[in-house]
């Protein structure tokens, strides 16, 4: 195809809004939803996202390559796998006990490979993890541009090297170094509890905490 | 235009002066205190934020509120915030209008979730389910606050039949706010409840708020309502000097944060980062009183609000500290920005 990848944000409410906010900067066409209809976020859209596209969900999902998941998990279950079917999926979100309860499903094992093994099983799309270990309230505030010697780092981690080489190229459009996790698995640095999580470190600590963590190593 | 400027407490664990934390009682009595001299410092709204912890021990906020409410004749009171959806609307209209009595009419209530989460467990609520018993009982709370009779039916608690909710207020409904942390759906929310907009600024560049407040007038042009009023709730301390302000919140701070970050998702935090926060583009007002006039003046401009509520104190501070803070916000820090703004 040709032109940057089109990107659906699935979520208004927190994340979803900054992330997109910083993929339209960054020249990708941007289209968001909620579980809902596309007229309850056209304020939200038109004030706070120029230049999105509020949609139905599954109209956004249709005409996009990359889909960012910027919902609480404990919803994810309310997301139909087929809609989610061939495409490049981002997780964004995290499973936080301590913040948001407990959820079974997730108990046990890395967030995203469980979201993978949800989705990719029976639609085939790819999950990459990111965009999920920076507060919201700082992933725009700390965006800097290459070069920027107060540039920060974005961890990427996914089984599929293209699709981590996408999502790498699009940490880096919007402003971050990004470092490929080799595996979903070896995402589970970036989860709560994790080095890296809710931390904004420059490129070289990033590299050490993610490498002298354990979960890393296993 | 009129600007309003108020104190907020979650009744963070006083230490004595050798940094020996005082008995929650004491705490809880040090509260009421500071309500009554914030009074006659010349503050304007005192609130009382809910919290359930050994370092904020602070879960009845409204029966500190009417023991401050006894001794004072002008200030407003109110929660800042309750955590509605783990209580139970009719109870807390039935708490605040009790309070508004007492006070005769000077009681509001800020909504939300703040920053406590604490009292889900405590009282048996799941935190998945935030969302739906936050809606749901909001929307029953703008029902009772009507006054009337109040048919209601929903998930999160019993059902309502033409029922009489006492006590009745005097004069109409009191003030409630909800407070926003950052999502934009919830400035809807508000907006479509006909609730004002208290705006929880604890971390980042302020200014970055300034669409939520734009947002919020917007949806409520959409919704047929009125404007209503925006306020900003941030943390703060002011002292003397810059320094000496700075050299007492520091560690205070720094140790609060340290202790939520695993459920925050905070990272301990650095002198740099207290420096960004304490600086002109951070969300901490610490510092002498004309540091913190001059970044509440710019912030209320920029964001389009008419409140300031100064989150003052932190644990581990002691009583004295913060009657000094008090006494120099009402009596420099209100009239500088009142002056600043024109």
């Amino acid at each position: 195809m040709t032109g940057p990848d089109r990107i659906a944000v699935l979520g208004a409410g927190h994340v979803g809004p900054v992330i997109a906010r910083l993929a339209i900067k960054a020249g990708y066409p941007v289209a968001i939803a909620t579980s809902g209809d596309p007229e309850d976020i056209a304020l939200i859209a038109e004030l706070m996202i120029p230049g999105a596209q509020p949609r139905w969900a599954s109209d956004a999902v249709a005409g996009a390559d990359i889909v960012v998941l910027a919902i609480p998990l404990h919803r994810f279950g309310e997301i139909d796998p087929g809609l989610l079917r061939g495409k490049l999926v981002v997780d964004a979100m995290n499973y936080w006990p301590a913040s948001e309860g407990t959820l079974q499903a997730f108990e046990h094992g890395g967030s995203s490979e469980i979201v993978a093994r949800l989705l990719t099983g029976s639609t085939g799309s790819t999950v990459v993890k990111a965009l999920n270990h920076i507060g919201y309230h700082e992933l725009e505030d700390r965006a800097r541009p290459p070069g920027d010697p107060d540039r920060r780092a974005l961890g990427v981690a996914g089984d599929d090297a293209a699709a981590v080489a996408t999502i790498a190229g699009l940490a880096d459009r919007i402003g971050y170094d990004p470092v490929r996790l080799d595996g979903l698995r070896a995402g589970r640095v970036l989860e709560p509890g994790g080095p890296v999580f809710g931390a904004v470190l420059p490129l070289a600590e990033f590299e050490r905490a993610v490498r002298q963590d354990a979960r890393s190593l296993a | 235009m009129t600007y309003a400027f108020g104190l907020d407490t979650f009744g963070d664990r006083n230490a004595d002066t050798d940094g020996k934390p005082l008995s929650h009682a004491q705490t809880i009595r040090n509260v009421v205190d500071e309500g009554v001299f914030a009074e006659q410092a010349g503050v304007d709204f005192f609130g009382i934020g809910e919290h359930h912890t050994g370092y904020f021990p602070m879960p009845a906020g409204d029966v500190a509120l009417a023991a401050i409410a006894a001794r004072t004749e002008r200030i407003r009171l109110g929660s800042a915030v309750t955590v509605l959806s783990s209580d139970d609307p009719v109870r807390v209209f039935q708490r605040y209008s009790t309070l508004n009595a007492i006070s005769s009419g000077r009681a509001e209530v800020i909504l939300g979730r703040g920053s406590s989460i604490e009292s889900f467990p405590l009282f048996g609520y799941d935190l998945a389910d935030y969302e739906e018993l936050f809606e749901e009982k909001a929307a029953l709370f703008a029902e009772l606050l009507k006054g009337g009779p109040v048919t209601w039916a929903g998930k999160t608690r019993a059902p309502l039949f033409n029922q009489d909710v006492v006590p009745h207020t005097e004069s109409g409904p009191f003030p409630v706010w909800i407070g926003v942390g950052g999502n934009p759906q919830s400035v809807i929310r508000a907006a479509r409840l006909g609730f004002s907009l208290a705006l929880a600024i604890i971390g980042g560049p302020p200014a970055r708020f300034a669409a939520y407040s734009q947002l919020f007038q917007r949806a409520l042009e959409k919704f047929g309502r009125p404007p209503l009023p925006v306020l900003v709730h941030s943390p703060g301390h002011v002292a003397a000097s810059d320094e000496q302000a700075k050299a007492e919140f520091w560690p205070r701070w720094r140790e609060i944060i340290t202790l939520i970050a695993p459920e925050r998702g905070f990272a301990i935090p650095a002198e740099e980062d207290f420096d960004r926060e304490t600086g002109p583009h951070g969300a901490l007002y610490v510092g002498s009183p004309e540091t913190v006039a001059q970044k509440i003046a710019t912030n209320l401009r920029a964001l389009d609000a008419t409140r300031f509520d100064l989150k003052y104190g932190m644990p581990g501070l002691t009583h004295e500290q913060l009657m000094t803070n008090i006494e120099l916000y009402g009596s420099k820090v209100i009239p500088r920005v009142r002056e600043l703004l024109g």
